[in-house]
């Protein structure tokens, strides 16, 4: 005799220790397993895209350092990217230079994030956590030197950066790049072959690359799928073109795919961020740009390699002061898309970890 | 496996559609809301086009008519492509593409619930951010957030 | 093999220390109730610090020396928060649940031996009473789940059962294994013919025994009951105030239970040279905290499939295997010196394991929906 069951809804969230923010998950539940979910996001809405409308240009830069808080560098390096180019104005050297060494070293501090969310989503009691921390630090530290933040640093300006590099930075850089590939491998040695880990995460939650591309995902996890599409080789901007590196692709699209493939591109941006080192030129770091921009009429649309996915800002400008749209193409929101086909049907571990290995920040869903 | 440039793509759309259907336009092609899926399957289903990618579907309002922006990217060939849709205010309903990019999916609905335009064919056309009550569409330029 | 004892029994303590039988009683009661919560708080302490070593983070210092007040620190604060019940729960159980749950945990300890003969009850049926009380806390863990009215403790409590019955399974088995070695069912008596510790004459049964443990004390990797990255809190989600402090009290007293028995049962008890039997019992209780804290620091948590098939498929046939070895042992080879037991029963050991490492996959399955 079979006993009657029934499936039963699950709120997970918006607030819980696995979301990443303020996520809302309603999943049915049969038993443990998950046979449906609806993500339900907006908690975290701020109208970012509104607020950036009703301000000038120069104002909106501290508003795209709060999109992605983990990656801030990045998402304000695109919109000052997006406002140059709607300006037709060119960046020194020496600025570009600092642009992609910040932009790589906040991918590697996300990663080092992402990667310790799994492995806490997984289990472990925040240990591999507190390791990624420790070198998160140091990167946060350097940001602190060249900007007095530690987060939203606000660092960008139309046609270079706020300061040059003080004194301190490159021989504090250099210390940094040249022991950070040990700690890459003391967590490989760690946790890559974990029997426990591997258990949870091999062919879990897999994303096959054709859904994927249908999805649009983008970023790592996308990579993870097999599909070798890094805006940094496929699209060039800024001076991405005269460095050498990979990009790091892995087969089977599963939870330890996407792990394993932050780890790779933390490596991956090691060698662009030695290169850019090496090659640093000296001169200014910010063209002459007034306070007050006038952007001609107009539309753009400029998108990056953020460390979550393609970034891309599409602004329109009517020749105003303020920019008449301002739009975000967020990587986390976007790549939720393929979310449900990934998680329903594995248990709600699993799910919790399928989510986490997607590594989302609400902060750039919701705007 | 060859990166066509704009002009190409233009030159390949104009042969085919009547210019009342797609016309080209400062780097974008501009297409009729009634024909957009048509145009659409076209170039995801062409393989000298292969529009696979759908990177970001956005709309801007100017005032009077809503624009609709496609970014679209083959990964194949690494070319892109920018289609524009105009739709009124009156009557603001777009055909949705969710079923050619399932991509368009969350974004459509970010367009509905901030911009107050409709995705006829839409699988699951609900607010995304705002809660369900929530009066009016702040992106629109008539809507002040009072800042 | 050997038989109970060969110490001496002059030296143990008189059954009705000191003197009479209620007095014994209640003397026993109270060492056994200091016993634990004072263990309790320092195992605290410990796991927190040493936790923030693997860490690579101090753990906590602020309070005391080396931060040693920290648990009286967090005990004054859980005690001083509002205790909240929820109004959708089931009243009564959720009263009553913390109790239930704590209750037979502390029981265990009547029948374990601190040193020779100083325990509360020396029965004859010791083991058998370990298993059985010991059940018991599950119940409460599982009226917890059902009071709070809360699907996480519900989904909490759920797991709890699940895990508890596939594991009691495998723990009796090995312990069924010590008892034919030991000839004794009396924990006093089984320490007592330890001359050398089993956990050398039965190391698949220590294996066995310690995993079975872990999942029944909720150990991590088979934390599930209160998986923090899913499950919230688990079955304690809705508790708080004194209520909570009783809960985190079982959590811990489990972990003590688990230690003493593993050091009665496996580590030679209170039996050492030197050094007093009681220190040589806490010495010994330590060590197996610290590798316990030493798993929590570095193991991710497995999932609910995973644990269920792994009680069964793999520590199942394993004990099994190690009952049969081990009565046959007995029966055919009674006086077998150790020096030749020994290493036969590691081998085995190593060998049955890798046989089943190799042939034992974890799966990872999808569910069609």
């Amino acid at each position: 005799m079979a006993l009657k069951t029934e499936p039963f809804v699950l709120n997970i969230g918006p607030l819980h220790p696995s979301t990443h923010g303020v996520f809302r998950l309603l999943a049915t539940l049969d038993g443990e397993v998950v046979i449906d979910i609806e993500p339900i996001i907006g908690y975290l809405h701020r109208g970012i895209e509104k607020l950036a409308e009703e301000r000038e240009y120069q104002k909106d830069i501290p508003l795209c350092d709060r999109l992605d808080y983990v990656a801030a560098m990045s998402h304000s390096m695109a919109y000052v990217m997006a406002v140059e180019k709607l300006l037709g104005i060119s960046v020194p050297e020496r600025a570009e230079y600092i642009r992609v060494i910040m932009v790589e070293l906040q991918r590697i501090a996300s990663h080092l994030l992402a990667v310790g969310s799994i492995a806490n989503e997984i289990g472990t009691f925040f240990t591999p956590f507190m390791y990624m921390f420790r070198e998160r630090e140091r990167i946060l530290d350097l940001f602190d030197m060249v900007c007095g933040q530690r987060l939203l640093y606000n660092y960008m300006r139309f046609g270079g950066v706020s300061h040059d590099l003080p004194e301190e930075f490159i021989p504090a850089l250099a210390k940094f790049i040249n022991q950070m590939p040990g700690y890459i491998d003391e967590y490989d040695q760690l946790l890559a072959e974990n029997e426990i880990l591997l258990v949870r995460t091999k062919g879990i939650g897999v994303l096959p690359p054709e859904l994927a591309i249908n999805c649009s995902v983008s970023g790592p996890t996308l990579r993870a799928s097999g599909v070798a599409r890094d805006i940094r080789r496929c699209d060039p901007y800024s001076i991405y073109d005269r460095f050498e590196f990979d990009i790091p692709t892995r087969t089977a699209g599963d939870c330890y795919d996407r792990y394993r493939q932050r780890i790779e591109e933390m490596r991956q941006s090691l060698r662009i961020i030695r290169q850019a080192v090496e090659q640093l030129p000296q001169g200014k770091v910010n063209s002459q740009v007034p306070i007050r921009v006038r952007p001609p009429q107009g539309d753009v649309f400029v998108h990056v390699e953020a460390p979550r996915g393609e970034l891309g800002f599409y602004l329109v400008s009517d020749g105003s002061e303020k920019p008449y749209r301002f739009h975000i193409r967020a990587p986390s929101l976007i790549n939720l898309t393929p979310l449900r086909e990934m998680i329903i049907g594995w248990k709600l571990a699993d799910a919790i970890v399928i989510f986490g290995s997607i590594d989302i920040i609400m902060g750039e869903i919701d705007r | 496996m060859q990166a066509l440039s704009f002009d190409e793509i233009a030159g390949l759309i104009s042969a085919k559609y009547a210019p009342e259907m797609v016309a080209p336009s400062q780097g974008s092609l501009v297409v009729g809301g009634e024909h957009l899926l048509e145009v659409a399957s076209y170039l995801r289903g062409t393989p000298e086009l292969d529009f696979d990618y759908l990177i970001s579907v956005t709309a801007v309002d100017y005032r009077g008519h809503f624009e609709i922006v496609y970014h679209l990217t083959s990964l194949q060939h690494s070319h892109s492509l920018v289609l524009k849709v105009r739709c009124p205010q009156d009557k603001p309903v777009m055909p949705s593409v969710v079923s050619l990019w399932r991509g368009a999916d969350l974004q459509e609905r970010e367009v509905f619930d901030l911009m107050g335009v409709s995705f006829a064919g839409h699988p699951n056309l609900k607010r995304l951010f705002l809660w369900d009550g929530f009066k009016g569409y702040p992106l629109r330029k008539d809507y002040s957030s009072g800042t | 093999m050997t038989a109970a004892g060969t110490i001496s029994q002059a030296s143990a303590l008189a059954s009705d220390w000191p003197g009479n039988f209620w007095l014994h009683l209640l003397v026993f009661a109270l060492i056994i109730l200091a016993f634990v919560i004072l263990t309790v708080i320092i195992l605290i302490w410990l796991e927190r610090r040493l936790l923030g070593r693997i860490q690579v983070r101090p753990g906590p210092n602020r309070a005391g020396p080396f931060g040693l007040l920290q648990p009286i620190a967090d005990v004054v604060k859980i005690l001083t928060k509002e205790d909240t019940v929820p109004g959708w729960g089931d009243r009564l159980v959720f009263w009553l649940a913390p109790l239930v749950a704590f209750v037979p945990v502390l029981l265990v300890f009547a029948v374990v031996p601190f040193w020779n003969g100083a325990l509360l009850a020396d029965l004859n049926i010791g083991i058998l009473y370990v298993l059985a009380v010991s059940s018991v806390a599950s119940v409460g863990i599982f009226m917890t789940g059902w009071a709070s009215g809360n699907k996480y403790s519900l989904i909490g409590a759920m797991r709890d059962i699940a895990q508890l019955i596939s594991y009691e399974i495998p723990m009796m088995l090995s312990l069924a294994a010590v008892v034919l070695v030991a000839g004794s069912l009396s924990l006093n008596e089984i320490v007592a013919a330890q001359d050398v510790p089993y956990i050398l004459l039965q190391p698949m049964g220590f294996t066995i025994f310690f995993i079975a443990a872990l999942a029944e004390a909720n150990r991590t990797p088979f934390d599930l009951v209160e998986a923090d990255s899913e499950i919230v809190a688990g079955f304690n989600i809705e508790y708080s105030g004194m209520k909570f402090a009783i809960l985190y009290l079982m959590e811990y007293s489990e972990v003590v239970f688990i230690a003493a028995i593993a050091t009665s049962l496996f580590l030679g008890g209170w039996r050492g040279p030197f050094l007093p039997p009681f220190l040589w019992f806490v010495i010994k209780m330590f060590a197996v905290f610290f590798v316990l804290i030493w798993i929590r620091g570095t193991l991710p948590r497995l999932r609910i499939d995973q644990v269920m098939a792994f009680a069964w498929k793999f520590l199942l046939p394993l004990a099994l295997i190690n009952l049969v070895v081990t009565g046959a042992q007995v029966v055919f080879w009674p006086q077998a010196p150790y020096w030749s037991l020994v290493p036969i029963n590691v081998t085995l050991l190593a060998a049955l394991l890798l046989l089943w490492a190799r042939f034992f996959r974890l799966g990872g399955s999808r569910v069609g929906i």
